[in-house]
């Protein structure tokens, strides 16, 4: 009986794959790779990995403490890599405009009702309620993709992340 | 040419092998023990009913899905959010420059109810359009009952996401989701949610990779998160995608497991671009003016992201967006 092994991707131990081009342009595929993104990235750089117009997916190194953020829409945070706590607070007062893309930093912690936290480790995928203050936290490295809008703190560069040589 | 539609399916009776035939416009469709044949005004083609019925499959399931899906190199549906086009040859410069191809423009509850029905007749007893070649019995032989249940399985489309209170439930043994062979190895826990008081319904988090090690379906992306019209529609897949699919906006795929291949051509003539091989963590846009087909040696799990915003194809169509994701 064949014993079947599923390949995950981490930090640690990831394989990269690539686009063969016939007649392309390998930009046009803006390839990249989210563990490599994060490997080299800041602790908890939001660095695009996707984009459709407003939309994008940002590859999240994971490491210590992050700052607390808020967004006026849902986002979505899936572990990719290693264990993240999420920490959530239901402010007393909105802390983003309702038509503001993207999440925004809050300088301090935000004074509201504690809600919990989520302890997620990799594949478990966590809801980041709109107008829900939120930080994570990793006592090691980790990845986290993140669901959401382009924002101001989002960063693109593409040019170092994708594969640009046949 | 554009064809007014009703509603009523044209459908013949039984044949001797217990098929009907079935015809949408000046397309005429009918199936043996192993074809189905398809003629229009000016041609005719032939595809095994495996291949034909699992790409149907897909195309009645998504509803038409975004932009092409090409049943093969020659036959398949344009959708126009509203109508359908069903085509033979028209992507394909062979029969374009021959002048053989065909386009007819139907409503789309004709064109839905046309293919159901083709769906439902054609489907035998023990064979399963949605699953891989390994886990369903055959598509061939003369008529012997049917698959209703497998090919009416509901889709999965979360409002905000699976877990939520009051939307999409977790996949579980008790509720027909066993982890699927292929993924016997992949952890099932959950996360830990530790929820004031008064907060339990507001926090969410579920096993992603667990629920995926459980679909019992390939090639079929369903919702299972909503940021306004970002949306994840993860599918888990093995053997080959069994439809072209020609896009009509960027697409973007997150390889979360294991690895799939991909042959990109152009999207209208079908000339060869690009091979794309995707690897866990990998992350590739598709461009808005390919065609892609996916080759998967050992099940998968794909995330194919989504932008659904009804305002793209015109916008790419008439030169306003790119049909690159990012220019770099």
């Amino acid at each position: 009986m064949v014993t079947y092994v599923t390949r995950f991707g981490s930090l640690d131990q990831y394989e990269k794959g690539g686009v063969e081009v016939i007649d392309d342009d390998p930009r046009h595929y803006a390839f990249s790779n989210i563990f490599e993104v994060a490997s080299i990235s800041k602790p908890y750089e939001k660095v695009t990995v996707g984009k459709n117009l407003e939309y994008v997916l940002e590859a999240i190194r994971a490491d210590g403490t992050s700052e607390w953020r808020v967004a006026a829409h849902d986002e979505f945070a899936l572990v990719m890599d290693g264990e993240v706590e999420i920490r959530f607070v239901k402010p007393d007062q909105p802390l983003v405009a309702e038509d503001k893309e993207g999440s925004i930093r809050v300088e301090v912690e935000p004074a509201g009702s504690p809600m919990g936290y989520v302890l997620a480790r990799r594949g478990h995928m966590t809801l980041l309620p709109a107008q829900v203050a939120y930080r994570f936290s990793a006592e090691r490295p980790g990845v986290i993709l993140l669901q959401t809008i382009q924002g101001d703190d989002t960063i693109e560069r593409w040019a170092e992340i994708c594969q640009q040589m046949a | 040419m554009t064809e007014s539609a009703t509603l009523d399916v044209e459908a013949g009776q039984p044949s001797e092998l217990g098929y009907r035939s079935f015809r949408l416009g000046e397309f005429a469709f009918s199936r043996d023990e192993y074809f189905v044949s398809l003629t229009w005004p000016t041609g005719r083609h032939v595809m095994s009913a495996d291949a034909f019925l699992r790409a149907l499959q897909r195309d009645v399931a998504w509803d038409f899905f975004y932009g092409i899906i090409n049943f093969d190199g020659v036959l398949g549906t344009v959708n126009h959010y509203g109508t359908v086009d069903m085509f033979a040859g028209r992507y394909n410069d062979a029969y374009r420059k021959a002048e053989l191809d065909h386009v007819e423009t139907f409503d789309t509850p004709l064109i839905r109810e046309t293919f159901k029905a083709m769906l439902a007749d054609w489907t035998n007893e023990g064979f399963d359009p949605f699953a891989s070649p390994e886990e369903t019995g055959s598509a061939f032989g003369p008529k012997h009952g049917d698959n209703i249940d497998a090919i009416t399985r509901r889709r999965v489309t979360a409002q905000r996401m699976v877990a939520v209170a009051g939307d999409e439930a977790l996949r579980t043994d008790d509720n027909g989701h066993p982890v699927n062979r292929q993924f016997a190895d992949v952890p099932q826990d959950e996360p830990e949610i530790h929820a004031e008081e008064g907060f339990e319904d507001e926090l969410a988090s579920f096993n992603l990779f667990a629920y995926l090690s459980r679909s019992s379906v390939t090639w079929n992306p369903s919702v299972v998160s909503v940021c306004k019209d970002s949306l994840y529609c993860p599918t888990t897949e093995e053997y080959i995608l069994p439809v072209i699919h020609g896009n009509d906006r960027v697409e973007w795929f997150v390889q979360l497991s294991d690895e799939i291949y991909w042959d990109v051509e152009d999207r209208d003539s079908g000339a060869k671009r690009a091979k794309v091989i995707m690897k866990a963590g990998d992350v590739a846009s598709m461009p808005a003016d390919i065609r892609h087909q996916g080759y998967a040696p050992k099940r998968s799990m794909l995330l194919v992201w989504e932008n659904a915003s009804g305002k793209i194809p015109e916008l790419i169509s008439s030169g306003k967006l790119p049909s690159t994701a990012v220019q770099f």
